[in-house]
């Protein structure tokens, strides 16, 4: 900052334009309002998506300091984290109170606040309804070359579509309604390169969770990942997104994946994406959103794709990776002292021995769902290996929790939803549910489950929880043979 | 925001990594709609344990929390910094943090102090040994009793934001015509971008 506090146009402008750039670099360009002498940057934000958790106490913000919204239209709000998975109508087709007062206190708060502020919102009984991130791209709210932010850390997600998105804390949630901006420094960024062929059965979950093995928690943290090769190329959008969504477990901002026919494809005629003319003008200016030969990256991992097994954790890190074929590991494997530590209040917690087989390993419960994996395209994963089959009997509880209402109809539409309880799972209303246990779904104590979410932290499902990161197909795995399970031995060859 | 310029006192060592925002506030926490009053779910599980750091008398009040690489990573969920600024934290020092965290301390006063292991190591000894640590914003120093003096830097936005209490929405908001002419010509250039959820 200048002394007298004004902002200057950033003389870097000209010549990063002649320069070869990261698709980061280019996000970041297009939207730079303003640059300062400290080196931060104002950024215009494109969408916002608000949910009920992280939200009131910025909306109060407002309310004091009677600020309004600057532009109402490109804020989207959705309710997620604390809705039941219980219907929400009873028989008369009345919508039902919930019952917690708390989360009815919170829901109720993002009622009042959207209208209040002009925000447009989809009320919990609405088919569209569903979890911020799977919301956002199925409406086409969330579109290629964007900046997107949500009060949420999954708000990577969207870098699937080639968005720059990243998640904000609730200071941040009220900025962005009070100017449309956030200040910000701009990341260093990191190139993850996959090469070859990903091999029979395994997904764009155990991809992601495999770099995110390689690189650490805190290996991305200070950067945005931009994840390349041809395996990305050949993702469906869906799967991109499940990778782009756990950029932040790799401690990264933001992950992003250039766009490409595919998205478009996919965005095509979504309610909230441009139509007409003015949809060819966009996809004439996403087709030059991708980092430019010779771009140079702060950092890069290559990783080969065929070393990439169905993967699963064993510990209270999403680092904490192995493949299903693994054991769990011994304190005594890592090098660094306070590692080690660290893997065995993991150990004690997760209650795993040193040198057990993953696939010997027992569970009891069984989450399909999240932002990571409750799309459709998981869900008839998930429902490719259950067809025909039952779970376990020592499987006492197994949920899927659909992303949204809208794939949660499509699931029904194509049968999905009697496979799943035709195998033993109860089939639930969209929401966030097990993945945080901020609703009434939660893992019970001391009992473990495999899981399709995207974080193993100590009591994330529940106090005293125990989580196993999976795939949707691996969980579906699991919950057949009532243990850990490696999904290829049950005849599963897909990559999705 | 209260400003932040000079702490002193004793800090708690914490020491593990990759605390995590379920770690500093579990979600059952998160169903509030105020900001107040949450340093009562603060490290929850940690301090269901006997004999944990947290609530060890020693260090009852202390303003300075010391803790491993990677503090604050998981949820962008602000309410680990309400939680934090709740128990009376004001510092936090660690070889390294989370980026959404560091962004939620600064915004509620609360300093993130990144500092090398073996430094961050030696100032562990000295708070486990119950004596005061100082962490100077202004010179952006933190010392000991016993003459350690370790230097640190914040990005110069967030020190004058601490330093001055400053409210950085009024800040931006009178960036307000910057903003308008932006957006005048993103309405022009791509008029679908502005559009949004108005369909
Ligand atoms: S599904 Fe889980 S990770 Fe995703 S937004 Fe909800 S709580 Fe967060």
């Amino acid at each position: 900052m200048s002394k007298d506090g004004a902002l200057t146009p950033n003389p870097m402008d000209t010549i990063m334009a002649s320069r070869p750039r990261t698709l980061y670099e280019k996000i970041w360009d297009a939207h730079v309002v303003e640059t300062r002498d400290d080196g931060t940057a104002l950024i215009y934000i494109d969408r916002h998506l608000v949910h009920e958790v992280t939200s009131p106490q910025a909306f109060e913000g407002l309310r004091i300091a009677a600020r309004p919204v600057r532009r109402p239209e490109l804020t989207l709000a959705v309710p997620d984290h604390n809705l039941p998975t219980t219907p929400r109508r009873d028989a008369n087709g009345m919508v039902l109170p919930i019952v917690d007062p708390q989360s009815a206190a919170q829901l109720a708060a993002l009622e009042r606040n959207a209208p209040e502020f002009g925000i447009r919102y989809i009320p919990a009984t609405a088919k569209e309804q569903g979890i911020v991130h799977v919301v956002g791209p199925e409406q086409g709210f969330s579109l290629p070359g964007t900046t997107i932010v949500c009060g949420d850390s999954h708000t990577a997600c969207h870098g699937g579509l080639g968005a720059l998105a990243f998640g904000i804390g609730t200071s941040e949630v009220e900025h962005v309604l009070a100017t449309q901006t956030l200040l910000l420094q701009q990341s260093k960024s990191m190139e993850v390169r996959v090469n070859g062929d990903l091999g029979p059965g395994v997904t764009a979950k155990d991809l992601i969770m495999h770099i995110i093995g390689q690189i650490g928690a805190a290996g991305g943290s200070g950067y945005v990942i931009e994840y390349r090769g041809a395996v990305f190329e050949r993702m469906s959008i869906e799967q991109r997104l499940t990778v782009c969504n756990m950029s932040i477990e790799a401690g990264a901002r933001a992950g992003l994946i250039a766009p490409d026919d595919v998205t478009f494809a996919y965005l095509k005629g979504r309610p909230m994406a441009p139509a007409g003319a003015q949809w060819d003008a966009a996809v004439a200016y996403w087709r030059t959103l991708h980092s430019d030969d010779g771009a140079l990256f702060d950092k890069s991992v290559v990783i080969d794709a065929a070393t990439v097994e169905p993967s699963v954790t064993w510990g209270t890190s999403p680092e904490d990776v192995v493949a299903i074929g693994g054991r769990v590991p011994s304190p005594d494997d890592f090098a660094d002292e306070s590692k080690r530590v660290a893997v065995q209040k993991s150990l004690d917690y997760m209650g795993l021995t040193p040198g057990t087989a993953m696939t010997d390993v027992p569970i009891e419960n069984v989450f399909i769902g999240s932002c990571t994996n409750s799309r459709i395209e998981d869900l008839r994963a998930a429902a490719a290996v259950l067809k025909g089959r039952r779970k376990a009997d020592n499987v006492r509880w197994a949920i899927v929790v659909p992303g949204s209402g809208l794939v949660k109809a499509q699931a029904e539409d194509e049968g999905l939803d009697r496979i799943f309880t035709a195998a033993g799972f109860e089939w639930r209303e969209p929401g966030c549910s097990a993945c945080l246990g901020m609703n009434p779904d939660k893992v019970p104590a001391g009992e473990r489950c495999a899981s399709t979410s995207n974080r193993n932290f100590v009591g994330r499902q529940g106090p005293g929880a125990r989580t196993h990161l999976v795939s949707p197909a691996m969980a579906a795995a699991a919950a057949v043979t009532g243990r850990l399970a490696d999904v290829r031995l049950l005849g599963v060859t897909s990559n999705t | 925001m209260q400003p932040l310029t000079c702490v002193d006192g004793a800090a708690i060592p914490l020491g593990l990594k990759n605390v995590d925002t379920d770690i500093i506030i579990p979600a059952k926490w998160l169903k509030t709609i105020s900001r107040e009053g949450l340093g009562a779910g603060a490290f929850e599980t940690l301090r269901a344990e006997p004999g944990n750091v947290i609530d060890d008398p020693a260090y009852a009040g202390a303003p300075i929390l010391i803790a491993g690489d990677n503090f604050g990573c998981g949820s962008s969920r602000e309410h680990a910094a309400w939680a934090l600024g709740d128990l009376g934290i004001r510092v936090v020092i660690a070889p390294s943090f989370s980026d959404i965290f560091s962004g939620n301390a600064v915004k509620n006063g609360i300093l993130p102090v990144v500092l090398p292991q073996d430094a961050v190591d030696r100032l562990m000894e000295v708070a486990r040994q119950g004596e005061p640590i100082t962490v100077d914003l202004e010179t952006q120093t933190v010392t000991t009793p016993y003459q350690d003096r370790f230097a640190f830097t914040l990005d110069p936005f967030r020190r004058d934001c601490l330093l001055g209490g400053l409210d950085e929405i009024a800040l931006t908001m009178a960036r307000g015509t910057a903003i308008g002419a932006f957006e005048a010509a993103r309405t022009s250039d791509q008029p679908w971008l502005m559009r949004g959820t108005a369909i």
